[in-house]
């Protein structure tokens, strides 16, 4: 067994320290029934480095790998160019090997990059301040209803239409038990983009309203101004809470904070992650300075060391489980780590100069994109302003479309009705744009897309 | 060699200057310092080259970001240098022995990070069609199959994305089975020695939590367990082995009463590392447990995450499990590579109210962690049923060699009582009289060049060290740790405080200030006060 180091006769030297004749005799606290007198049936027995990576890579090769095709998906998981640096210094051991800063005399490497990771995630969504990372986006929008609760003591979220159904979902399975309310709206045809929702939630805002929910882009890829509504939420005494599923588009558009959010949660799996089937991803959470007390999860602040030397703890930590115990914000403990390096060192290569590069040119092509696939006879854009998404009507249903585009070696989307079964989107593809797709990629695309439409 | 000298000293000679004045950097040779991004960077520099944006007419309309951002880039070269100097100040399980209590800090292998980067599992879309990704959904169909073998439990859900959420997954499923009959209970019994994650998780899911307190061998009390169930008792949360690193016999007589009582049983699974291979919680009556991938099956603890937990249940919460999950099916005939069978992710249009209509729901946005899967599967397959049992075995003979070669120099509370299982409890009574501490202990540690154990923590001894070694340590690495460890007690029950009040002395920090981090909290960089001015 390469990964185990004791020899035979190491253990039998042990054994004799300790003062028994046998391993069983370490077990004898486990009840006669329940010890099993060898390994358990029915299932393999080890195997050498190399047969299993040939069994693990030939379920790899049954996967169309994204890169290796013309590549159009989104709706929450982005695919981007990650620099090879990225990978290269997120498997340094001291970073991946290593826990939560708990001796941070040892761990000023973990909790200085969680310091930048802070201020980064500050300054991108235009908030105060940021936790050092939460499991993804889907679960930071729970945390951020729940914060909301705590803060306004009001117990209704009204949450947008646009929002991601699957944001959706994860939260109300667990209002359904903690007695949040939340009103939910399913977008339609005749109403996507779904920010048409807006003065609807206006008005249904009353005083037991905490929160307003809403993303931008939202999940038809439509970009909003968020200013007039944040101004009537606040009128009411609620909070805006503002989800980005697609980070980068924070590098062209307005950020939550100048539009008036009070708490944005998101998804950095853009930056530096990679798609990874959907997880490990990274969810951010960023509010304004006078709730950091409310906040869930880990923080990362600066201090000094006796000897006045600068350097970073885990702080606030009376919010936490591990202090707090049943009173704690949160029950979360383990985080996003090492995602929120890889998102960091993604950022500091870019810089604002290579983040707003890299922005343009999602848009640029997504706006070419959306030009050619809107010229292809009885297809037709629903989204007018957007970042690097939009959606499109077919005149055939988009699901067998995808699928059909996927025989062609394209994968071409996210047919509407996967996300929203039943809200009669049948016919609504979501294409996302990014700075991976080529010129030929968009041949591809409009070749496949012509095809099956014509069918 | 004689001709490189030219009369230069090849060795130290006599007495070697001790130089304490600071340099110039306030670097110390390879221990070096390193300024934050914002004060070496800046946003005119990127470390990334881009192709120039096409022509294109803008769909942002009046919504673009205009004011600056003030995000730092650095150059490649220096990006790759300020990551590699931080992370020279930390440590990890590739350093040394990292004996971190209830935290299974074993060796990481490295074939698991090769697989998870193929790019079949690491560059796939988690909403491409179901026969894109017949591979990926293969592989989470074969690690819940181990999953719930080597528990013997019948069903797993393997979307919980951490520890603490796989707690809130099963706690909610027991929600939902009460629910499903109508029965609204309020109560969760939470043992005293608990995991903060335990009281947390169940009042998060809006359970009123009750503690139950350890008995003086440090097993939760039973009789006062048993006392306390009736009919506003949802479920009992038990850690086993529990927290102070022993295995309680008697969970099997809880599981038979709390179902008695109209219970779950809830098993934080933790401490899994210690019986895996030996002993199945489905035998013992468990209801439901998670398995933290990143403990027990070595997906890496990445400085805080990301961890996995799916959870495994009886066949009583079996039918309120998340979605999705995956399931196998004879497949069309001419599949290519199917062997004629297909995995079907059930979301939420194809779960059918007869086939899966009592489910809770949705935990989070897509299937799970699908790299952590990756890597537990190949660790799992490496190591196979024989290897799993031999982790098992070593760990808690580790643990118990830790146990019986310090007992005489430190104190440990429950030793009398029996072996330890994969971690080995202390207090600080042998620091009694000393004026010194467990933290003073913990900081000696690092300057012996060892990650600390758990401290204070569980709560039910006073000052605890918690020390688990797991099974990747070899008997060299254990008597090293030994011996630093039998030093210390030893020093510090013979008065020479001095090593311990100022320690550690030989990191890249001495001890930080944590109350002035909380009272003047400075969460972000700021800009020095003289940019700030010409900002405005």
């Amino acid at each position: 067994m390469r990964y185990l180091p004791l020899t035979p006769d190491d253990r039998q030297a042990m054994l004799a320290k300790i003062g028994v004749s046998s391993i069983d005799d370490l077990f004898v606290d486990v009840p006669a029934e329940a010890r099993l007198s060898g390994p358990i049936e029915g299932l393999a027995f080890h195997q050498p480095e190399m047969l299993v990576e040939r069994e693990l890579t030939r379920m790899a090769k049954r996967n169309m790998a994204a890169g290796e095709h013309p590549f159009f998906i989104g709706a929450g998981a982005y695919r981007h160019h990650v620099p090879a640096s990225v990978d290269h210094l997120i498997q340094r051991g001291e970073f991946l090997t290593s826990y939560t800063p708990y001796q941070p005399e040892i761990a000023q490497g973990t909790l200085q990059y969680l310091f930048e990771f802070q201020t980064q995630v500050a300054q991108l969504t235009g908030m105060d301040v940021a936790n050092a990372s939460m499991y993804d986006g889907s679960t930071a929008l729970t945390e951020a209803v729940f914060m909301a609760r705590r803060i306004t003591r009001r117990g209704t979220t009204l949450i947008s239409a646009g929002v991601h159904p699957h944001y959706v979902k994860a939260t109300q399975t667990l209002c359904r038990f903690t007695g949040d309310k939340l009103v939910t709206g399913v977008p339609t045809l005749g109403r996507a983009p779904a920010t048409a929702d807006f003065d609807e939630i206006i008005g249904r805002m009353d005083g037991d309203t905490s929160a307003v929910v809403v993303q931008n882009p939202d999940s038809f890829g439509h970009v909003a101004d968020l200013t007039e509504l944040a101004a009537a939420v606040h009128a009411k005494g609620a909070l805006l809470i503002v989800v980005v599923t697609e980070v980068v588009s924070l590098g062209a558009l307005k950020s939550p904070g100048e539009m008036g959010a009070d708490i944005v949660v998101g998804e950095g799996q853009s930056l530096g992650v990679g798609l990874q089937f959907g997880g490990p991803h990274l969810g951010l959470f960023a509010c304004n300075a006078k709730h950091v007390r409310q906040m869930p999860g880990r923080l990362c602040g600066e201090t000094v060391d006796a000897d006045g030397r600068r350097g970073f703890v885990l702080t606030l930590s009376t919010r936490e489980q591990h202090i707090r115990r049943e009173k704690a914000t949160s029950n979360i403990c383990t985080n996003s780590g090492l995602m929120s390096l890889a998102f960091t060192i993604h950022m500091t290569l870019l810089g604002e100069k290579g983040l707003r590069h890299l922005a343009e040119l999602n848009h640029a092509r997504a706006c070419e994109v959306a030009d050619r696939v809107a010229a292809i006879p009885g297809v037709k854009l629903l989204t007018e302003r957007f970042f690097n998404e939009f959606a499109v009507e077919l005149p055939v249903p988009a699901r067998q479309a995808v699928r059909d585009m996927a025989e062609m070696g394209v994968l071409g989307g996210v047919g509407a009705a996967r996300l929203w079964p039943g809200a009669g989107l049948d016919n609504v593809l979501l294409i996302a744009v990014t700075e991976t797709v080529s010129p030929s990629d968009i041949d591809a695309l409009v070749r496949a897309l012509t095809e099956v439409v014509s069918q | 060699m004689s001709m490189m000298n030219q009369g230069r000293p090849s060795s130290p000679t006599g007495e070697v200057p001790v130089h304490l004045a600071p340099t110039f950097t306030g670097n110390r040779a390879l221990m070096l310092e390193e300024p934050l991004i914002f004060e070496s960077g800046s946003p005119q520099v990127t470390g990334v080259d881009l192709e120039p944006v096409p022509a294109h007419r803008s769909r942002l309309s009046g919504l673009e970001r205009k004011g600056a951002i003030g995000l730092p880039g650095l150059s490649e070269g220096e990006t790759v240098r300020h990551f590699t100097r931080l992370s020279r100040q930390n440590y990890g399980i590739d350093l040394g022995l990292f004996p971190l209590g209830s935290c299974t800090m074993k060796h990481n292998p490295r074939l698991n990070e090769k697989m998870a980067r193929l790019p079949g599992f690491g560059d796939v879309h988690p909403l491409q069609p179901q026969d894109t990704v017949q591979g990926a959904l293969e592989l989470i169909h074969r690690l819940a199959g181990w999953l719930m073998k080597l528990t013997n439990m019948p069903a797993v859900a393997m979307t919980p994305k951490a520890g603490a959420h796989g707690e809130l997954c099963g706690m909610l499923a027991i929600r939902a089975a009460h629910e499903a009959r109508g029965d609204a209970r309020k109560v969760v019994l939470v043992p005293e020695s608990a995991h903060g994650t335990n009281p947390a998780t169940a009042a998060f899911c809006g359970y009123a939590v009750e503690d139950i307190p350890a008995d003086a061998r440090g097993r939760v009390d039973t009789d006062a367990l048993l006392a306390r169930l009736g009919p506003d008792v949802a479920a009992v949360m038990i850690t086993n082995p529990n927290t102070c690193g022993l295995f309680d016999p008697d969970l099997k007589r809880i599981s038979d009463a709390v179902h008695a009582a109209g219970a779950y049983v809830y098993c934080d699974g933790a401490n899994f590392n210690a019986i895996v291979g030996r002993v199945r919680p489905g035998d013992l009556g468990v209801d439901a447990m998670h398995i933290n991938l990143h403990k027990t099956f070595s997906t890496p603890h990445g400085g805080g995450g990301p961890g996995s937990g799916p959870v495994v249940f009886s066949q009583a919460l079996a039918p309120f499990a998340p979605l999705p999950f995956v399931v196998e099916e004879p497949a069309a005939p001419g599949i290519r590579g199917s062997n004629g069978v297909r995995y079907h992710l059930i979301e939420e249009e194809t779960a059918s109210a007869e086939d899966h209509g009592q489910s809770f729901g949705r935990l989070a946005a897509f299937h799970g962690q699908m790299g952590m899967f990756v890597r537990a599967l190949s660790y799992i397959m490496s190591h196979g049923a024989d290897g799993l049992r031999q982790v098992a075995e070593d760990a808690v003979l580790n643990a118990n060699y830790i146990l019986r070669s310090l007992e005489d120099v430190m104190t440990a509370p429950f030793a009398k009582s029996g072996p330890c299982m994969h971690e080995a409890l202390f207090d600080d009574g042998f620091l009694k009289d000393t004026g010194l501490t467990t933290l003073d202990v913990a900081k000696a540690l690092i300057d012996e060049g060892f990650h600390p154990m758990t401290m204070y923590f569980p709560l039910v001894v006073h000052g605890a060290m918690l020390i688990e070694p797991t099974e990747t340590e070899s008997r060299q690495r254990l008597d090293q740790f030994i011996g630093a460890m039998r030093t210390l007690a030893t020093a510090a029950r013979s008065g020479e405080t001095a090593r311990f009040a100022t320690a550690p002395h030989f990191a890249p920090r001495s001890r930080l200030d944590e109350t002035r981090a909380a009272r003047q909290p400075i969460l972000t960089w700021q800009p020095p006060i003289d940019d700030r001015l010409a900002a405005e």
